[in-house]
């Protein structure tokens, strides 16, 4: 069993750099600070950060485990469309049960899934082939189940899945972090997440050591899958109603800039969960930042890319090599510098 | 890469022939001397699009003129297909709803030396040659922002701090509806727009970022009205602030654009206050046009707009009723 160790260099990086966007607000818009308790929970832009981060929290956590075995999965936007079109349309009829509503929602993500990890591990399809498949079918999938419409329902029941509040806290919020505990617990405290990683870092030698490779490619797509239909039930409860051509949109990629803003490698083998999270945070609070902040509109992306791209760049072992060489390298200059003139 | 090409080449083949089967099956109901007329539309990505494709079918289906519609689901391709096919078929015009604005010049010369006269409506088409095209039908997307300033100014007697909600950055409607509302409200020294952010003409979006305008101005005690550059921004907003403890319509204005069926069931519930109709009814003004340029009329404008009104909670609930499907 690993523990967590909060001072471990790879932590570092993303903290502060999640620390410095949310102190940005300090200067820019201090209510960002502001928080109260209003009808039972608690109210506020932190809270709204941690709200809207949750859906892309949750594909990332799936999107962790899939870049781990060297794999990555576009679709998951697409299946937030599909569950939240199924959902949706489910309310709208006759059934009455949600648990039965949610259930079905969830088993879309793992059919979703279980095609992706099929056609990756025993098709030997690449993965980002395979996936691309159903992100591209299963937009259109998601319009026609709902006939090219926005399907809108009354169901206060479902909606508090995404606008409802747990112990004070919105439950998304909850949801995610009891999933992200959930599968924290799975990956460190068995020896799941070692066999990942084993089988993202050498396919090869951990099938002759015995580790079912197949198997567990097959199953960090599911898992994917079934987080993906998790952030599309509270995508669909949040606005009461399933957008197929709008929900999910372009997500998978903010996953995947999460986990590697994580520091996860794509090429597989490493991966922790905590500090996907913390990726995901340092992106939604960076929009929630800019949302604040009354800047035109027109520079949000670029704002955006620029801050990732220097936290990045920051993470890359290669510029922190050459910035440590070129210190040492000064340090040397001065030294000889001052032997010289000693002599 | 090669195995991305092959994969949307063949999405594009499975698209183009499914419109066709749509156009056969149109052929059907062919009448003696009736105008056979080729309906290339962009899809149906929003209720909007589904209105304005039912209008334009109902306008044929009135006039007597034999509609081969085609649903080029969102790709250029598969409506220059189309258009080709309409070409090859003899008919007498073409009305296309462009889904980008440039690519279209080598299909439009081959429509010109067929002798078929071409209507755009909707969305614009960027060609240097006039003489391509019979004439454009669009809305005013400058007036509609004008309307929902004029709307708003006129119900809070000037004074007001609103809060924009944008459409897609760069978008043609987000742009001139910003432009028009602008225009009006200027002349009003109280009214001003303390906030504007993009909510990409979604409603999730539209929720999200109304959610932050509230928390930036003081729990929304500051804010007076919102404005959103189309209907589905404003639903997001309605939930927004409802969730925040105020009352959407009361404590805050909304004022939006487009008209689709589900603004008007909050406008009868009292959630939202006005609607600028962005009109689906295209077909009209367009058949009018190609039928004057067929019986020898050749001083047609190559622009022509069309206008819708402004719906408030009055009108709401008989208007849900009559829109809704």
């Amino acid at each position: 069993m690993r523990t967590i160790q909060l001072f471990d260099s790879r932590f570092l990086l993303p903290v502060v750099a999640l620390a410095l966007i949310l102190l940005t607000n300090l200067i820019l818009s201090p209510e960002f600070f502001h928080l109260e308790f209003k009808d039972g929970r608690l109210y506020g832009s932190l809270v709204d950060v941690l709200n809207r981060s949750a859906p892309c929290a949750l594909l990332a956590i799936g999107m962790s485990l899939v870049i781990a075995t060297g794999g990555i999965d576009l679709s998951v936007g697409a299946v937030i469309a599909i569950t939240g079109a199924v959902c949706a349309n489910l309310l709208n009829s006759s059934i009455d049960s949600i648990s039965l509503i949610v259930l079905a929602g969830l088993f879309v993500g793992v059919v979703a899934g279980a095609v992706n990890g099929g056609l990756v591990s025993f098709f030997g399809i690449q993965p980002i082939v395979a996936t691309l498949v159903l992100m591209v079918a299963g937009r259109g999938i998601a319009q026609l189940i709902n006939d090219g419409q926005i399907v809108t329902f009354q169901n206060p029941a479902f909606a508090s899945i995404g606008v409802g509040s747990i112990f004070g806290l919105p439950s998304p919020v909850v949801i995610t972090l009891g999933i992200f505990l959930l599968a924290q617990a799975f990956v460190r405290l068995t020896a799941m997440g070692l066999f990942i990683e084993a089988s993202g870092c050498n396919p090869k030698a951990s099938s002759y050591i015995g580790i079912p490779v197949r198997t567990i490619k097959w199953s960090v797509y599911v898992m994917s899958g079934l987080c993906a239909a998790v952030a599309g039930m509270i995508i669909t409860a949040d606005i009461h109603g399933a957008d197929a051509n709008n929900a999910g949109l372009w997500l998978e990629l903010d996953a995947i800039l999460a986990v590697v803003l994580g520091g996860a490698s794509l090429a597989g083998g490493r991966f922790s969960l905590p500090l996907t999270l913390i990726g995901v945070l340092i992106i939604q609070a960076m929009t929630t930042t800019i949302i604040m902040s009354g800047i035109d509109p027109k520079f949000n992306l670029l704002i955006k890319s620029l801050i990732i791209v220097t936290v990045l760049l920051l993470q890359s072992p290669i510029l922190r090599g050459q910035i440590r060489g070129f210190f040492a390298r000064k340090h040397k200059a001065e030294n000889s510098a001052v032997v010289e003139s000693q002599s | 890469m090669r195995i991305i090409y092959l994969l949307a080449c063949l999405l594009a083949f499975v698209g183009c022939g499914e419109s066709g089967k749509q156009a056969d099956h149109d052929h059907g109901n062919q009448g003696k001397k009736a105008l056979v007329i080729g309906f290339s539309q962009v899809g149906s990505e929003s209720s909007w699009r589904t209105s304005f494709s039912e209008s334009v079918k109902a306008e044929a289906a009135r006039r007597g003129i034999d509609l081969k519609f085609s649903d080029a689901q969102q790709k250029q391709e598969n409506q220059i297909k189309a258009i080709r096919s309409f070409i090859a078929q003899g008919v007498d015009a073409i009305v296309v709803a462009p889904v980008v604005e440039t690519g279209w010049k080598p299909v439009l010369v081959e429509a010109k030396r067929a002798g078929i006269p071409v209507v755009i409506v909707d969305r614009n088409m960027a060609l240097d040659d006039d003489s391509l095209f019979l004439t454009r039908i669009a809305s005013d997307f400058v007036e509609e922002g004008r309307k929902a300033a004029r709307w708003l100014m006129e119900a809070t007697g000037g004074t007001c701090n609103i809060v924009e909600l944008q459409g897609t950055v760069g978008a043609t409607a987000a742009i001139d509806r910003m432009a028009g509302f602008k225009e009006v409200i200027s002349a009003y020294p109280d009214a001003k727009i303390i906030r504007s952010q993009t909510g990409e003409f979604t409603r999730s979006k539209g929720k999200e970022v109304m959610e932050a305008f509230l928390k930036a101005e003081q729990g929304g005690k500051n804010i007076c009205a919102v404005w959103a550059h189309n209907d589905e921004m404003a639903l997001g907003a309605v939930l927004a602030i409802k969730e925040a403890g105020l009352n959407p319509g009361k404590d805050i204005l909304i004022v939006s654009v487009d008209a689709v069926p589900d603004i008007f069931k909050a406008m009868a519930d009292g959630d939202t206050n006005a609607t600028v109709e962005l009109s689906p009814h295209m077909g009209g003004p367009a058949f009018d046009a190609i039928e004057a340029y067929l019986s020898g009329k050749r001083d047609i404008p190559k622009l022509i707009t069309v206008d819708g009104g402004v719906y408030t909670q009055e009108t709401a609930a008989e208007e849900y009723a009559k829109r809704k499907k």
